[in-house]
């Protein structure tokens, strides 16, 4: 087959937009955050999930553990159950607290880990007991007033 | 009777354009079925890649580098006024890679590449180019139409992912490097807002959708354009405005399917 110059341009431009595409997706997206290790799944009861969404980080001391995979109503309890994949590299005790925080004022929810001191570690499917809710600022404003109301009797 | 003139008028014109839809459903349906030529001989996919992708380059990456900017001046001015110009990379990434890339790349793609090719084929017909072809039983639909379209198909996604990308890049000169937003805060930002599968691949699904539709209605404009002066010129601007309309209607149509409320 006959090579031309154009044959060369138009190389060039789809090398140009499969490469815009590769940025998009590493740089600008989460692909290359998302893990692609061994992970297991663990899962949370919340009484309010607030914001959180699927794919939100589950963090440990700051560090990136895994991701939330899914958030549903358990009709059982009426409560909210979070399913979470986390790293296998990472193993957490028992009494683990999971909570719901917020990164900043109005920054994304994720879920934060504080390890216990538990010999035993979480193994696949497991539950963590101890768990704190997403902050709902009205329920903040209303306790606030409740107990200035109190404070003036 | 004025106003049964005008009723009169008002209904030639609707069956008219119904007319002209289905004559164009069957117009796509046929390239569809006769483009088997064109992928045999690749070569005329390349050249017409060439004149619709590659010549589209500089205006697609010159407006996606200030749209981006733009987008970093006025979306910091407002994150300001809330205390949160670190969010300034998810809100120009997020507008770029789900709305603006697609929808502004499909808008000039249709006035730079569509217009040209309504016109191309136009002349080709005024100039009798096409029933010269009919007459040694080559059909113009596999040799004309369909490497034409199959290039536009193929070109679109990837002018929306270069806007998207030089957007990004020019909001990121604009915010970080002349502002002086925190760059770190910038891009963690960014990667944690933008879905790779949510974002980025329906933003891909809909420039590929739009490139069908701006190829087929430029196309089809040109192939049924009166064989006149007057007529070639009136079917490109029809290509220009009739692609437009559809692109942002479509737009619509696919941001309501694909971003309800996750």
């Amino acid at each position: 087959m006959q090579r031309t110059t154009l044959d060369l341009w138009v190389g060039a431009f789809v090398v140009a937009g499969v490469a815009a595409l590769v940025v998009l997706a590493l740089k600008v997206g989460n692909l290359s955050t998302y893990n692609v290790s061994e992970t297991y799944q663990l899962s949370a009861y919340f009484t309010n999930v607030g914001g959180l969404k699927p794919t939100a980080s589950v963090r440990s001391a700051g560090v990136l553990v895994g991701r939330v995979d899914s958030i549903v109503l358990d009709t059982d309890r009426y409560e909210a159950r979070v399913t979470i994949s986390v790293d296998k590299r990472y193993q957490f005790p028992k009494d683990t607290f999971a909570n719901i925080l917020t990164s900043g004022l109005l920054g994304e929810q994720y879920i934060g880990l504080i390890p216990g001191g538990d010999e035993e570690v979480l193994k696949d499917g497991g539950v963590f007991r101890k768990t704190q809710s997403a902050m709902v600022l009205e329920d903040l404003i209303g306790k606030f007033l409740f107990s200035q109301a109190d404070e003036k009797q | 009777m004025p106003l049964v003139k005008s009723v009169r008028g008002v209904g030639h014109r609707v069956v008219d354009s119904v007319w002209r839809l289905g004559v164009a459903s069957r117009f796509l349906s046929m390239t569809l079925l006769q483009s088997g030529m064109s992928f045999r001989r690749f070569q005329l996919i390349v050249k017409e890649m060439f004149s619709s992708g590659v010549m589209s380059l500089i205006i697609i990456g010159v407006a996606g580098l200030f749209v981006g900017m733009v987008l970093g001046l006025q979306g910091f001015e407002t994150l300001k006024r809330y205390g949160s110009e670190s969010a300034l990379g998810s809100l120009v990434a997020l507008s770029l890679v789900r709305e603006l890339g697609p929808v502004l790349a499909a808008l000039l793609f249709a006035s730079r590449a569509g217009s040209a090719m309504t016109a191309e084929i136009g002349l080709m017909k005024a100039t009798e180019q096409i029933s010269a072809m009919e007459m040694m039983a080559v059909s113009p639909i596999a040799r004309v139409v369909a490497p034409r379209f199959w290039a536009g198909v193929i070109s679109m996604p990837l002018l929306a992912a270069l806007f998207s990308a030089m957007g990004v890049f020019g909001g990121y000169v604009v915010g970080v490097v002349m502002i002086g937003v925190d760059e770190g805060s910038f891009w963690s930002q960014m990667q944690a807002s933008v879905d790779f599968r949510n974002d980025i691949i329906n933003g891909v699904i809909k420039s590929f959708v739009f490139g069908v539709a701006v190829t087929v209605i430029a196309l089809f404009e040109g192939f049924d354009a009166p064989p006149t002066a007057e007529g070639v010129s009136g079917a490109t601007t029809r290509t220009v405005v009739e692609s437009s309309l559809a692109i942002l209607m479509l737009d619509f149509i696919l941001t309501a399917f694909m971003f309800r409320g996750v």
